[in-house]
């Protein structure tokens, strides 16, 4: 097996089906271990490395089989994590049931500490096939449950997490510069790709943490608190009045885009995690089965779902196939997969059947379709976030198309989403451009 | 460039560096943290006081908490400015139920002004929603603008510059519109897909359409029942300023009284005139100009059950908006004529056997113009005495409950 140069395996040998389709639960079986774009895929071959990749040459065989190797490579990844910390300050996750501590250490999952963010025992990365975009911003998604519980799988709505549960999601930036500590950052920031991590950790060298957001689930539900990094990157404290931080992107083409980067204040949480806005009831949105229904990032050669499986992070019913979105990036994917999974990410926590915007009638779920979906549809309560375009989906003419329009627009009285965005997301508009324009027809 | 925006950002400028601002000055904008903590921490039967002052922010304020009440000293005493925002879509946004705002004003906000979702029991009163600039297609959506709301109370309020509507009410049940202000919005007062309403007392004048009584398709709730009466619609002439798309944008500068695709709507006992292209019009989906490709199946397009009586007309049809509208002036009045009040896009539901199922007029000497929308507008005219001579049984008045029974 070897990386082809767009970063997809390819299968010289049976054995190297890393995930077969018919294996657990039938999911997409791309053979893609690890995002190609981490070079540390073939350059590291930690002990911890080659345990998992041990794991992976099983993968033919029953899931069962593959829990007790997984969970052989975990003991020992642990045991490797044990060591190498043992003289470090053991961080420990910490569940807090009433209070909203005021710094993110407290809540044990991560910490900034040198040089690098590094996750706790029994901490999980994970990542979503395709991500909401958020000004460029990277981010590194963490979930942790008390004692082992595992979350209740469901097939289309986010998991049932147990109470205790604490997700986190770290914002940050390349930078040009990378002086550590920084206290004197002048606001500039990069675009650029994940980072990895490795060995529970996430080098921090050349990118800045701009805020956490912290989701934990409560006896009474879920809260959703926002945590800003400090001036020197020590550590993240809770702001939940949110902020407006001056930022300065500085594009792949050099260009510099000063903008707004809005932390959201406790309640704008809200606004995009109350999915029901009958319920109002705050959920994650990310841990979904169709977005992390996708080859890992962080246990090479495992399917994601299969790793929070095999790791006792989910239990339940995995229906075959699983729902799965595909990577708005990858271009070997159908191009109204991707547009479709871009839309279902960056829209339909509001525009769903009984979301936020259910008032506009404009469902961007997966199954929509019709009027509902957009299709010559007029619009509702836009005002001139219409932009003068009559439909919100003219097929053929995404000019003419009103999505596209309160996607390329940075107005806050006309651009979609109506929070978390102040640049327009270039890539992002070509994609949905591009399946609007090969759609066939009109509007009569 | 980098320290300018830094300063742009720390000052909570008016706008972008080096714009121009025609709008009111922003003020204070140490009290926006005070705000957001006390709207974050409110708890049930909490009352915020905001005091006298021009407050600035430069984000969305939002609250969540049912059971809270926001009140200000004045609509010209408090003044919420939004002209420095460069984050959220609304002014103040509200996902709670039994929610009282009541004495503040808010101004240019980016989009809507004040945002009520999803609440049940929510009165708003003595609110002024304003773009202090000129009418122009800049300003934000709309004004008050509750949605998907039951058991409604708005009172003694005034809403101006909104590029698509002042008062907007869609998707909600059981509402109470009452002695409010609206003027030089595209739409003044606009009820959605909403059922029962009773829109009375209030005054609206130079927006391009006064009172607007709409269906649109595609969502959770069509509407019927809204009595408007006792309202003065005049001169409402300006330009229509909305951007194309949006379903207003459609409206005709000098409408008084619009019904499109709605249900059993009375009009009653109101003042309404000089409104230049028509004191009321009563029209169908397929006049709107938009896409029936857009329209989900079971979508009634057709007004029914409409009910003009009673009113005072005067003036108004004179010089109707477009040269469409102009040339059926002229071919149905003559140059120097008129539209009758009452302008009708002629189309009736096949599942109904006539004109008199669909519009009722016992209003002294007011005509109905039948402009032919069916075919294509061939054969406008003024309908013969009687057609639309006919009554609807009367809706009852709307009666507020819960905790606005009294009011």
């Amino acid at each position: 097996m070897r990386l082809g140069y767009d970063g997809h395996v390819e299968i010289s040998h049976p054995h190297d089906l890393i995930v077969g389709t018919n294996f657990l639960t039938g999911r997409h079986g791309q053979a893609v271990a690890s995002r190609p774009w981490e070079p540390t895929m073939k350059a590291e071959n930690s002990k911890w490395r080659q345990t998992r990749r041990n794991a992976s040459n099983h993968a033919g065989e029953n899931w069962r089989k593959r829990k007790e190797n997984t969970a052989k490579a975990l003991l020992g990844a642990a045991a490797l994590f044990l060591s190498a910390c043992s003289q470090q300050h053991e961080a420990a996750p910490t569940y807090h049931a009433d209070e909203n501590p005021e710094h993110l250490s407290d809540w044990g999952m991560i910490a900034a500490k040198d040089g690098a963010l590094r996750l706790s025992n029994g901490v999980t990365p994970y990542d979503l096939a395709t991500p909401l975009f958020s000004d460029y911003a990277l981010k590194l998604r963490t979930v942790w449950t008390p004692d082992g519980k595992p979350a209740v799988y469901n097939a289309t709505e986010a998991f049932d997490f147990p109470v205790g549960t604490v997700i986190t999601k770290t914002f940050y930036y390349p930078t040009p510069a990378n002086e550590w500590p920084r206290e004197n950052w002048n606001g500039d920031v990069q675009q650029g790709l994940e980072r990895g991590v490795h060995d529970n950790a996430m080098a921090l060298d050349h990118l800045r943490l701009i805020e956490t957001r912290v989701l934990v689930r409560r006896a009474a539900g879920w809260d959703a608190l926002p945590y800003v990094w400090n001036e020197d990157q020590t550590d993240a404290v809770l702001k939940r009045t949110g902020a407006v931080l001056p930022l300065t992107l500085i594009r792949d083409d050099g260009e510099m885009q000063p903008f707004s980067y809005l932390v959201p204040n406790a309640n704008q949480c809200a606004g995009c995690h109350a999915t029901n806005a009958t319920t109002k009831a705050i959920k994650p949105i990310g841990p979904k089965a169709r977005h992390l229904n996708k080859p890992s990032s962080f246990a090479e050669g495992f399917n994601q779902l299969d790793h929070w499986l095999a790791k006792g992070l989910l239990t339940g019913e995995i229906e075959q196939p699983a729902p799965r979105n595909a990577d708005w990036r990858d271009e070997n994917e159908p191009l109204a997969d991707r547009a479709r999974a871009y839309l279902d990410a960056n829209c339909s926590h509001c525009h769903n059947p009984n979301g936020p915007a259910d008032t506009s009638g404009l469902n961007l779920e997966p199954d929509a379709h019709g009027p509902a979906l957009g299709n010559c549809k007029t619009p509702v309560a836009a005002g001139r976030g219409t932009g003068g375009r009559p439909y919100d989906i003219v097929p053929g003419r995404p000019e003419l198309s009103i999505t596209l329009f309160r996607m390329e627009t940075t107005d806050p009285g006309a651009m979609m989403p109506e929070l978390g965005r102040a640049v327009t997301h270039e890539e992002g508009v070509e994609l949905v451009s591009e399946w609007i324009a090969a759609m066939e027809g009109g509007c009569g | 460039m980098k320290s300018q925006a830094f300063a742009c950002a720390a000052l909570l400028l008016a706008a972008a560096c080096g714009e121009k601002q025609e709008a009111a000055a922003p003020g204070d904008a140490s009290y926006q943290e005070t705000l957001m903590t006390q709207l974050l921490d409110a708890k049930p039967g909490d009352v915020i006081d905001i005091p006298e002052g021009r407050f600035a922010f430069d984000r969305s304020l939002s609250l969540t908490v049912d059971g809270v009440t926001i009140k200000g000293a004045g609509m010209d005493k408090t003044v919420l400015s939004f002209a420095g925002q460069v984050a959220g879509a609304e002014g103040l946004l509200v996902t709670a139920s039994d929610f009282t705002i009541e004495d503040l004003a808010i101004e240019d906000t980016k989009g809507d002004a004040l945002k009520i979702s999803e609440g049940e029991n929510i009165i708003i009163r003595r609110v002024r929603t304003e773009w202090t600039g000129k009418p122009k297609t800049e300003n934000g959506a709309y004004g008050i603008y509750p949605v998907q709301v039951k058991n409604l109370l708005m009172e003694d309020s005034v809403a101006i510059g909104a590029s698509d509507a002042g008062l907007y009410i869609g998707q909600s049940q059981n509402v109470v519109i009452r002695n409010n202000r609206a003027e030089y919005n595209v739409a003044g007062i606009e009820i959605e897909n909403t059922f029962d309403a009773d829109v009375y007392g209030n005054v609206a004048v130079n927006n391009t359409g006064g009172i607007l009584v709409f269906n649109m398709p595609n969502l959770k709730q069509p509407g019927a029942r809204t009595r408007v009466f006792k309202n003065e619609v005049y001169e409402n002439n300006t330009k229509n300023f909305g951007l194309e798309g949006t379903p207003v944008a459609s409206v005709p500068a000098g409408s008084g009284v619009v019904i499109n695709s709605n249900d059993e709507v009375e009009i009653f006992d109101n003042d309404i005139r000089d409104n230049k292209t028509a004191n009321v019009i009563v029209s169908s989906f397929y006049s709107s100009g938009f896409s029936e490709d857009g329209m989900q199946g079971d979508f009634d397009p057709y007004p029914q059950g409409i009910y003009v009586y009673g009113n005072r007309f005067e003036g108004g049809g004179d010089n109707p908006d477009g040269l469409e509208l102009q040339a059926l002036k002229i071919a149905v009045a003559g140059p120097l004529g008129r539209i009758p009040d009452v302008l009708w896009d002629g189309y009736v539901d096949p599942a109904l056997t006539g004109a008199s199922d669909v519009l009722c007029v016992q209003n002294g000497e007011a005509k109905v113009l039948n402009v032919d929308g069916p075919n294509d507008n061939k054969n406008p005219k003024v309908a013969e005495d009687g057609v639309h001579d006919c009554a609807f049984e009367k809706l009852p008045a709307i009666t507020l409950t819960g905790p606005l029974a009294d009011l």
